[in-house]
């Protein structure tokens, strides 16, 4: 921990070179260089099945790509089990569905790979979960199980339980595309604050809202290639791309 | 009713309507919802009017139940004395009478051994489920013997209920795990294991246990080298807890098809290994799922222990048939039949209903 502190903040976090995908002919992802500093917010947009997703879980390899590089926290996404683990424990991820074990109380989620993975002692590993549980604004469903929770606080769980694993990097997949509208805010508001502390995040979301607040950059992808990568504020006010155009005028036009 | 205003915040809460509850609701609700249902009710009550009387004197008002010989039964009642006369026989088989402690105390010790696993508030728990661990090793050892100063008793002798609890047991302690291995087996990535799970699986499925109880009192010697002695019932053992090991392992398989996809990437995505997320996140959950499932298995399994008469071992259906062919004792099969299978029911619908208990106390309310 105390060594990622001391790193400056130009220093690459995660770099993507000339990685290409498919899913059997189907090429999902073409030719996508991405470079990604520590502590920078990425936000990711563009329209359903232009491979947002697919790039951010290959960042942790729930997908596997075919061509290319993806360098994590230095260490490099081979079929080496080994370091899949060794990025996955440092790499967390928040998923649409939430993925909240059903049979586990919300404590016993946020406990679980601290203790199993980390080799932390539970009382340690329940006192961290607390304190995240309280930083999600949650503390009092510790003992609940998750399907006795609303999805906005099942997802505020998610954020919780994988902060406890002390990631260097935090994924998010679309996540609050499943909640009603009173429950995006209470999970943005969480993203938001978690931002301002400084951890590097990949974030896919239609809230552009979001992006314009905390985003260092915002990336626009279609059909598997990244179209448009630059600030919010150039990004919403002055896009360079027709399809980014139309794509905009689309998501802000009601 | 009347209508009647309340200030908001004050509604009272009113008991519900009179014709919604109470045992004629219940009535009505139950038995006598439409014309159809009340015909339906009204045959079944004739029927049973037809039966039960005549059923409830043979079965208790003429029915002798203590007695040494045919003749002291009374005509027109069930002969229960018989039941009683042979009840050694069912319960042990031919065990020696000397020894039939060795079988009482294993029966005891497996209740505690099993009230340790299937109990999870028992006092002491976690050091008798050290006990139940070995408990196959001790339970062997005390009804075949032949070590530490035990008489070796074959178990040629072994029969009545206390074979078919030693099928059934060994079948399901074994066939549960041999399941979940071949269950994940068969979803593995390494074409190999894959395919042997598969081919297993299949080729154990599409044979009928009878013949494979048939190749395990026969054909097995055809293969082992010649001179290889190796115990009847351990090979019926074996192919028993294969058989049953196949449809576990395909039980199992449908409830870890109906995990999301996304247990499995969360717990991934924590960083828990292959065996960490399965045996923390995808078996407790796949395994639950599975349960009516998984005791729908045993239940075939221990009522199928029955075939083993075919191949001369004496369960307490083969007792019961070698019993009714007594000729000092004739024409008592009904009462010997439904020994038997008031036996089998009473132990088929204990596990029936633990496993409903099972599920209730696992049931976390994520089903919405």
């Amino acid at each position: 921990m105390s060594e990622a502190q001391s790193n400056s903040t130009t220093e690459k976090c995660i770099e993507i070179r000339n990685m290409n995908k498919w899913y059997g002919d189907f090429h999902v992802l073409k030719n996508i260089n991405l470079e990604v500093c520590k502590g920078e917010k990425i936000v990711i947009c563009g329209p359903s099945g232009s491979g947002k997703s697919t790039m951010i879980r290959c960042i942790n390899r729930l997908e596997e790509h075919q061509q290319g590089d993806i360098i994590v926290d230095g260490t490099e996404l081979t079929n080496d089990l080994k370091n899949i683990d060794a990025v996955r424990r440092e790499v967390g991820m928040v998923f649409q569905h939430f993925n909240l074990f059903p049979h586990l109380t919300v404590l016993e989620n946020c406990t679980l790979a601290p203790i199993w993975v980390r080799k932390t002692p539970k009382a340690e590993a329940e006192a961290t979960a607390m304190e995240f549980l309280e930083r999600v604004k949650i503390p009092e469903q510790a003992n609940k199980y998750p399907g006795q929770l609303s999805g906005g606080q099942q997802q505020r769980v998610a954020i919780a339980r994988s902060l406890c694993m002390r990631p260097n990097i935090m994924l998010f997949d679309e996540p609050t595309s499943a909640l009603d509208p009173e429950m995006i805010k209470e999970v943005l508001d969480t993203m938001v604050s978690l931002a301002e502390e400084g951890i590097t995040m990949l974030c896919v979301t239609h809230e552009m809202g979001f992006a314009k607040k905390v985003a260092d950059r915002v990336i626009f992808m279609d059909q598997g290639e990244i179209i448009e990568s630059n600030n919010p504020h150039d990004f919403f006010d002055n896009p360079q791309h027709d399809r980014t155009k139309l794509f905009l005028s689309q998501i802000l036009g009601h | 009713m009347t209508e009647q205003t309340y200030a908001p915040g004050t509604y009272p809460d009113l008991p519900p309507p009179s014709d919604t509850v109470g045992p004629v609701h219940w009535l009505k609700a139950n038995l006598f919802s439409s014309p159809v249902n009340s015909i339906v009710t009204l045959v079944a009550i004739y029927l049973l009017y037809l039966a039960l009387p005549s059923a409830f004197n043979w079965l208790l008002i003429d029915a002798t139940y203590v007695g040494e010989t045919r003749k002291d039964c009374a005509p027109g009642g069930a002969c229960m004395a018989f039941i009683g006369e042979r009840f050694n026989l069912f319960v042990y088989g031919f065990y020696p009478a000397e020894l039939r402690w060795r079988v009482n105390l294993a029966a005891i010790l497996l209740v505690v051994a099993g009230a340790a696993v299937l109990w999870d508030k028992m006092p002491a728990r976690k050091h008798i489920m050290k006990f139940a661990m070995i408990y196959p090793l001790i339970g062997a050892w005390l009804l075949s013997g032949g070590l530490f100063g035990l008489e070796y008793v074959g178990t040629h002798l072994f029969g009545g209920l206390m074979l078919t609890l030693t099928i059934g047991v060994t079948g399901i302690v074994f066939s549960l795990p041999l399941g979940i291995l071949l269950a994940l087996g068969r979803q593995s990535k390494l074409p190999i294991i894959k395919y042997f799970c598969i081919g297993f699986i299949e080729f154990i499925r599409g044979v009928p246990l009878i013949t494979l109880l048939f190749v395990a009192s026969t054909m097995l010697s055809y293969f082992l080298p010649p001179g290889t002695t190796f115990d009847l019932l351990l090979r019926v053992l074996i192919m028993v807890t294969l058989f049953a090991s196949a449809y576990m392992a395909e039980v199992i398989r449908g409830g870890l098809q109906a995990l999301p996809k996304g247990q499995l990437e969360a717990a991934n995505s924590l960083g828990l290994n292959y065996s960490q997320a399965m045996r923390l996140i995808i078996l407790p959950q796949a395994l639950k799922i599975s349960i009516p499932g998984i005791v729908n298995t045993f239940i075939g399994l221990y009522k199928d222990s029955t075939l083993v008469i075919v191949i001369g071992l004496l369960d307490p259906l083969g007792i019961g048939r070698a019993s009714v062919a007594d000729s000092a004792w004739l024409g008592l099969s009904t009462e010997v039949y439904l020994f038997v299978a008031v036996f089998f029911f009473i132990s088929c619908f204990g596990m029936a209903r633990y496993s409903l208990y099972l599920e209730n106390k696992l049931n976390t309310g994520h089903k919405r």
